[in-house]
């Protein structure tokens, strides 16, 4: 089993000299397997995420209804823009995972399809701008997926469960906490900004219009990438969430649970019932 | 939820979108029913049930219950194009809304048959991510991730059946890492299901057919 706290987690991290290195060496005991062979399957899933961004970025992907493709084109070729190019980066790439999702294309589910863009859309950017070596974005993936694993066992990954925040929110802390890893801040770091991200997202509810994973899914992606990076920001300058993420995710479930089932997936509230939401479902 | 058994069913899988439940699970789970079955069908009637029903075309859950039957994975492009691979293939699929009862929002029956005279009815719900659970085959109630390979034991409810499988499958090195067993009644056929750590091979299957009481066995790899 994956770590099922962030605590065990930091404890291992201690013992393995990072988040990464720990969720590896608990991923390879509990398949049997060997360092290098989770290594390797982690390296297939960044080819495959950074294939996505490929593919989403020539414009070509538009989904089944057309309601979705071609943004994430847009973002990167009006680059740079006010806030960097990091940022401008990630806000692309995510985009262009999201709409090669909504075009049933391949991607890596992180935790979801419908939240696919957040992560590789952080991952890659930081990973381009500090130059890391190609096995620490690896470690780093391992890092999210561990964290992911953590909010799995406490609250829920789901949209149906807890609402979009157990999906674009878990993406976003998923997507921190590496990018902490590869920024080189310590595993504390990593579990604040965790935290800081999940805390910006709590309550985000699934409303698809249409109960399609197109609008607002798609901008989402790129709006929780914006959040992962304002909690890296902040926990590499050194800011502490005062709550620890374990209680954090916890909250979230609870939240999740709270939230009516109008707001879960079900497309019967928030965007999917505007007038507007409603007409575009129609066509 | 419980823990996840691996960091890759939180980063992945990797898969075709759009919808983790209702796409790659919705294809896991035809999969599972293929397995079930034990081979590709000629007919398939699918009832959804639910958000499957309600906002299933939208994310090509249809597409990809055709895929799971058509023995694809996951993340193969041909599942935008599954239900015209279907028809070439020789299986006529029909879909139609159905109201399942009290079960998971994203639940779909499928009844399988081919000319041979084989049929089997499976249920399976996606449950979050791309995690889904069998519950049904027949008139057993059973649950079956699809995480591991499992051994499906159809058997006559007599003493010794569970302990000449376990047997043959220790023998052979096989790990249980979960089992179930029901019956129809006292006596009666009786469904064995076995979540194993590593797969059974065809020797211990030829074996564990000598046994008197078993009527079937079925190998689902994990899916």
């Amino acid at each position: 089993m994956a770590y099922g706290t962030f605590v065990e987690l930091l404890v291992a991290a201690a013992e393995h000299g990072s988040l990464g290195e720990a969720a590896v060496a608990r991923e390879a005991a509990e398949q049997g397997t060997t360092r290098e062979a989770v290594i390797r399957r982690l390296d297939e899933a960044l080819a495959v995420m950074e294939e996505a961004v490929a593919e989403g970025l020539t414009g070509s992907a538009r989904s089944r209804s057309g309601l979705t493709g071609g943004d994430a084109r847009r973002v990167a070729t009006s680059a740079p823009g006010l806030a960097g190019a990091p940022f401008d980066e990630a806000i692309a790439a995510a985009l262009a995972v999201a709409e090669v999702n909504a075009a049933m294309g391949r991607v890596v589910a992180a935790p979801t399809g419908g939240a696919s863009g957040v992560l590789p859309g952080v991952l890659l950017a930081v990973a381009r701008q500090v130059a890391a070596p190609r096995e620490s974005v690896a470690l780093a993936l391992a890092t999210a997926g561990a964290v992911g694993a953590v909010i799995a066992a406490r609250a829920a990954l789901s949209g149906a469960a807890a609402g979009c925040q157990a999906e674009i929110g878990s993406g976003a802390a998923m997507a921190a906490a590496a990018a902490v890893e590869l920024a080189g801040g310590s595993p504390q770091q990593a579990g604040h900004a965790a935290s800081l991200a999940l805390q910006g997202l709590l309550g985000l509810v699934c409303d698809p219009v249409a109960g399609l994973v197109e609008v607002p899914c798609v901008v989402r992606n790129a709006t929780g990438a914006a959040v992962a990076l304002a909690a890296t920001e902040m926990a590499m300058a050194g800011v502490e969430f005062p709550i620890p993420f374990d209680e954090v995710a916890l909250a979230m479930g609870s939240v999740g649970r709270s939230l009516p089932p109008s707001l879960r997936e079900t497309a019967l509230g928030g965007l999917a019932v505007t007038p507007t939401g409603k007409r575009l479902g129609l066509r | 939820m419980p823990h996840q058994r691996s960091l890759f069913d939180v980063v992945g899988p990797i898969m075709i979108g759009p919808s983790s439940s209702h796409t790659a699970g919705a294809v896991r789970l035809g999969a599972l029913a293929r397995a079930v079955f034990g081979g590709q069908p000629t007919v398939a009637d699918i009832e959804l049930h639910g958000s499957f029903a309600s906002t299933g075309p939208g994310h090509g859950t249809d597409l990809a219950l055709a895929a799971g039957l058509l023995g694809m994975a996951l993340d193969d492009p041909r599942i935008r194009t599954a239900l015209a691979l279907a028809a070439d293939a020789g299986m006529t699929i029909t879909l139609c809304e159905s109201d399942l009862g009290e079960v998971h929002p994203n639940t779909a029956r499928l009844t399988l048959s081919d000319a041979d005279g084989n049929a089997t009815t499976v249920q399976g719900s996606s449950v979050g991510g791309a995690a889904v659970v069998l519950s049904r085959i027949g008139d057993f109630d059973v649950s079956i991730s699809g995480e591991l390979p499992v051994l499906i034991v159809e058997h006559h409810d007599e003493p010794g059946v569970i302990a000449a499988v376990s047997a043959l499958l220790a023998a052979h090195g096989v790990n249980v890492a979960s089992m179930e067993v029901s019956r129809e009644m006292r006596g009666a056929q009786a469904l064995m299901v076995l979540e194993t750590d590593q797969p059974v091979g065809d020797g211990t299957v030829a074996e564990m057919a000598e046994v008197p009481a078993v009527t079937s066995i079925r190998v689902v790899p994990a899916v």
